[in-house]
């Protein structure tokens, strides 16, 4: 599994909860080395570990937990470049759904060999949109909860009003019914194109 | 099929960042982007080469000699606006004139920045955007491959120090030696190798325990490292053997000052815990001392020669008593390879004692 999955649940851990909890659930984990390095590969069972026993010392059942990771990952001041990175979707949070398609394409621009499950959207009504995760195999399993924190961040970040009802299947997809209440709710947070120029300011 | 009469609004879509010239050669209408980054500078009716700075492949000042490209990639620069170049292409239109159309090429990231573009003000077909979340996206990556890579060479030096150091005393170990003395001769340096072994630590090991032996080391490791210089390599290269090697200097009234220097102080009677209630130890050294001088010839196995050198020095002091030092000379080697040889002194193999 790549490093950046694994480092991400670390850094979740870390920065929310603690330096102290994150040493508990890598011991729980019974981990060499209590720090992943997001550009190594690590085997998906020592993750899977360290996400159980995150649950039980967090307590908070898996589902919640990814979906906590999930917003994490957008709003952590420590990944303003990640969300940067999301914010190329589009130019509002309606113009971002239509690009969450090209997401597992974008990641592997970025890092090639992050492979994330495919995904497609599809809008049955005005404002309202189905995203279907195409989570083939152990590994994949609960995208859709990691996702749905990553809309709920998103759609803020834009000012967007959203509602989701996450479903499972067919199959091994997992399914999440987004409803668009108001496109521009809020004034969002800004985004400037070109402001973290060519490596320029780190 | 009918000829083409586009809106201009369709222009300004399609190629943002177009200008239209006409038949003399003057700007007409230009494109929305085009426009922001021209900054308010006023160009209608202004002839192209005013605005345009048309370098690449060659200078273009007239409306004929760019038709005549026929399409050819051009380096533009916009006059008054720095040194920033553009891309651009000139075809022409129906009406005897052409239109020019310009990219920012490479410098995308700084242009975006100093005119404050956002993707409205590209083409939705133009990759510029696409470009750009490449640069932000690798930046990211190579950010986190930096951090990765600084880890590991932190992890790497701290290795190497482990693999360079005796644990017990903090000193250097044999491996370091050998390291530092082929730096040294690779550098052609002048220095000195000094062996030395102490006297009489087994029966401080025998009669005073273990824990007294070690206390002891740590003791001769602090003796030698006061009287050595930082640029000195001190090291345990064995239980009760010491190499020092003493850069730039072959002068040896300074070495045998500090051979018996080194010796007197060791000789001191070392206390140890005072609650072990145990006699202060007492130990002695005696030292071999091999030079090695710029531009001398040296076998291959520079380091080794020179160990063994030392070796060969140190065991004539320790035969010539213990606490004493002698320096290295050939012939100390030819006797050393049949130790069992004679006594007799040569002169200048330059021993002495501290006494």
């Amino acid at each position: 599994m790549h490093g950046l999955v694994a480092r991400t649940l670390q850094c979740f851990v870390q920065d929310t909860y603690g330096p102290e909890r994150w040493r508990s659930v890598a011991d729980a984990a019974q981990l060499d080395l209590p720090e992943f390095e997001a550009m190594l590969d690590y085997e998906a069972q020592i993750v899977g570990r360290v996400l159980t026993q995150a649950e039980i010392e967090l307590g908070k059942p898996r589902a919640a937990m990814l979906e906590d990771i999930g917003t994490y990952l957008m709003t952590h001041p420590n990944n303003e470049r990640l969300r940067r990175l999301m914010r190329y979707g589009g130019e509002d949070f309606i113009d971002f759904l239509h690009s969450l398609e090209e997401l597992p394409g974008r990641a592997r621009l970025a890092v090639p060999d992050l492979d994330l499950p495919p995904l497609e959207l599809t809008e049955t009504a005005a404002r309202r949109f189905t995203l279907v995760c195409k989570c083939s195999g152990p590994t994949r399993r609960g995208y859709s909860h990691v996702l749905a924190g990553v809309l709920r961040a998103m759609a803020d970040d834009y000012g967007a009003l959203i509602v989701l009802d996450l479903e499972a299947g067919p199959g091994e997809d997992e399914m999440i019914e987004i409803a668009v209440v108001e496109p521009s709710y809020s004034a969002g947070r800004s985004f400037e194109l070109g402001a973290h120029g060519a490596g320029r300011d780190g | 099929m009918t000829p083409l009469a586009l809106p201009q609004a369709t222009l300004d879509r399609l190629c943002p960042m177009h200008a239209r010239l006409d038949a003399m050669g003057r700007v007409g209408t230009i494109g929305p982007t085009l426009h922001r980054v021209l900054g308010g500078r006023e160009y209608r009716t202004r002839h192209f080469s005013e605005l345009f700075d048309i370098f690449r492949p060659r200078q273009i000042t007239e409306l004929a000699a760019l038709l005549a490209l026929d399409g050819r990639r051009l380096q533009v620069r916009l006059v008054g606006q720095g040194r920033e170049t553009l891309r651009g292409l000139a075809l022409p239109d129906a009406s005897g004139g052409a239109v020019l159309d310009l990219s920012f090429g490479l410098g995308l990231v700084d242009a975006v920045r100093d005119h404050a573009l956002t993707s409205s003000d590209f083409a939705a077909t133009d990759l510029a955007i696409d470009m750009l979340y490449l640069v932000e996206a690798k930046s990211a990556a190579m950010e986190a491959s930096r951090t990765l890579n600084r880890r590991l060479q932190g992890a790497m030096l701290a290795a190497e120090e482990r693999a360079y150091t005796d644990p017990l005393t903090g000193l250097r170990n044999r491996r370091a030696v050998s390291q530092v003395l082929t730096d040294l001769l690779r550098r052609d340096a002048a220095f000195a190798v000094m062996h030395v072994d102490l006297d009489f630590f087994k029966r401080v090991n025998d009669t005073l325990g273990h824990g007294a032996g070690d206390r002891v080391l740590e003791r001769v490791a602090g003796v030698m490292r006061e009287l050595t210089r930082q640029e000195d390599t001190v090291a345990r290269v064995g239980g009760d053997e010491f190499v020092i090697v003493v850069v730039g200097t072959g002068d040896r009234t300074r070495l045998a000052a500090l051979a018996a220097q080194l010796i007197t102080r060791l000789e001191e009677p070392i206390p140890l815990r005072a609650e072990t209630a145990l006699p202060p130890a007492r130990i002695s050294a005696s030292i071999g001392i091999a030079l090695r001088s710029p531009g001398e010839p040296m076998p291959r196995s520079g380091a080794d020669a020179l160990l063994e050198a030392s070796d060969a020095a140190l065991y004539d002091a320790k035969r010539a008593g213990r606490g004493r030092y002698a320096f290295f000379c050939p012939e100390v080697l030819r006797r050393g390879r049949d130790r069992r040889g004679s006594s007799d002194r040569r002169e200048g193999s330059g021993e002495g004692s501290a006494r």
